[in-house]
């Protein structure tokens, strides 16, 4: 079973004001790079959990919340530290680029 | 799931595949259409062993087709992103992603520097992908950087789907929707702080939110950042291993003499060695 979310703006929200670090990926499903990435974020939700929430949104479904993160290119994963934006990292990246932000972030 | 993935279909990566699919390994070579391979617009080549005065177009044509009838399969594209996790190798083309096992880079070499900016604003409103980005940028203002054939139809794409487009390109672009306008620019330079705000195209200022820059092919760099390179070109050893565990080079991105003979002896090597990697494993 994975630990990956696939965040609504209301589950993804209740994440936030729960606190702690809070991994999301904005995707879309006509992006080659954002299916390429999906499982290093799969492994990044396995391998972080307990320590770090990691979900995905997608951007058809949730434009109010890409418009508000300012995504102008997917994938993006941003990375929230107690409701507030730690770092971000856009484009496809290996999975060591992702571990390394989420561990900074959880130092 | 392929056995080798190969990027570029030029005597490097035909020959790879050659040499792999003799050894019983599946093989899926990526490439842009030959015809825009250089060589094959060689109206004759000399100095390639036992074939003096054989075109370029002969040539790639018979490279090619002596890989597809090994069984090798061809997808004409452009490679934009990379990735590697857990021994498997993961590359997309377009809104398609392929795994294989091992990998092997043999696009020839990149012309052409980045431009200022960028770097600077990559995912900031610089894009390579007009499939992956376009949807973000609807009604809104973009340049197009058209430095690659099929660059005027995914200008198109980006005018269908409602983004304000500009075309920029040093030649006249053919293809492209005539309602898209176009400037004739060489020298770019992407202007904004945090974000994309114009693109300056021969000292005047298009104003933009967005700039696709779509190139031939994505540099081995741009793909893999860890990849050691020496004076331009991928560093290799005997074996045509690359300093990242499973992914080879060959051909001219390994570096001069930039020669078909020196190209397929590579990519003999290249193909040997990752089937002989796979046996082993």
């Amino acid at each position: 079973m994975s630990n990956l979310i696939h965040f609504s703006k209301a589950g993804f929200e209740k994440a936030l004001e729960n606190g702690g670090v809070v991994v999301v990926d904005f995707w879309a499903t006509w992006c080659g790079p954002c299916k390429m990435i999906a499982p290093a974020i799969e492994k990044l939700a396995d391998e972080y959990a307990g320590k770090a929430v990691v979900g995905k949104i997608d951007v058809d479904q949730e434009e109010d919340l890409a418009r508000e993160f300012g995504i102008m290119s997917i994938p993006c994963v941003v990375i929230l530290k107690d409701g507030a934006e730690y770092s971000r990292l856009v484009g496809a990246r290996p999975y060591s680029s992702f571990a390394q932000a989420l561990d900074e972030a959880l130092s | 799931m392929y056995d080798i993935l190969i990027v570029g279909g030029g005597p490097a990566g035909l020959s790879a595949a050659v040499a792999a699919q003799s050894r019983g390994k599946r093989c899926l070579v990526i490439s842009n259409p030959w015809e825009r391979n250089p060589l094959s617009k060689a109206p004759q080549i000399h100095n390639y062993l036992g074939m003096p005065g054989v075109t370029g177009r002969e040539m790639m044509e018979q490279f090619q087709r002596h890989a597809l009838d090994l069984g090798a399969e061809l997808r004409v594209g452009r490679v934009l992103s990379a990735m590697a996790l857990d021994g498997v190798f993961y590359l997309t083309v377009g809104s398609q992603v392929y795994e294989g096992r091992k990998l092997i880079l043999a696009a020839g070499v990149q012309r052409g520097q980045k431009y200022p900016g960028e770097e600077r604003l990559v995912g900031r409103g610089v894009s390579y992908c007009a499939t992956c980005d376009g949807m973000l940028y609807r009604k809104r203002p973009v340049a197009v950087i058209g430095r690659a054939k099929d660059a005027p139809l995914e200008a198109n794409y980006l005018q269908q789907i409602g983004c304000q487009v500009t075309y920029v390109s040093p030649t006249e672009p053919v293809g492209m929707d005539p309602r898209i306008p176009r400037v004739r620019a060489n020298r770019l330079e992407i202007l904004g702080e945090g974000s994309v705000t114009g693109l300056l195209a021969d000292g005047a200022i298009i104003p933009c939110e967005g700039v696709f820059i779509l190139r031939e092919t994505v540099a081995p760099n741009d793909l893999f950042p860890d990849l050691a390179v020496e004076e331009g070109y991928l560093r290799v050893n005997r074996q045509m291993e690359t300093n990242l565990p499973g992914v080879y080079a060959a051909g001219d991105c390994t570096g001069k003499p930039l020669q078909i003979s020196k190209a397929v002896g590579e990519g003999l090597i290249a193909g040997e060695a990752a089937a002989e990697a796979l046996e082993a494993q």
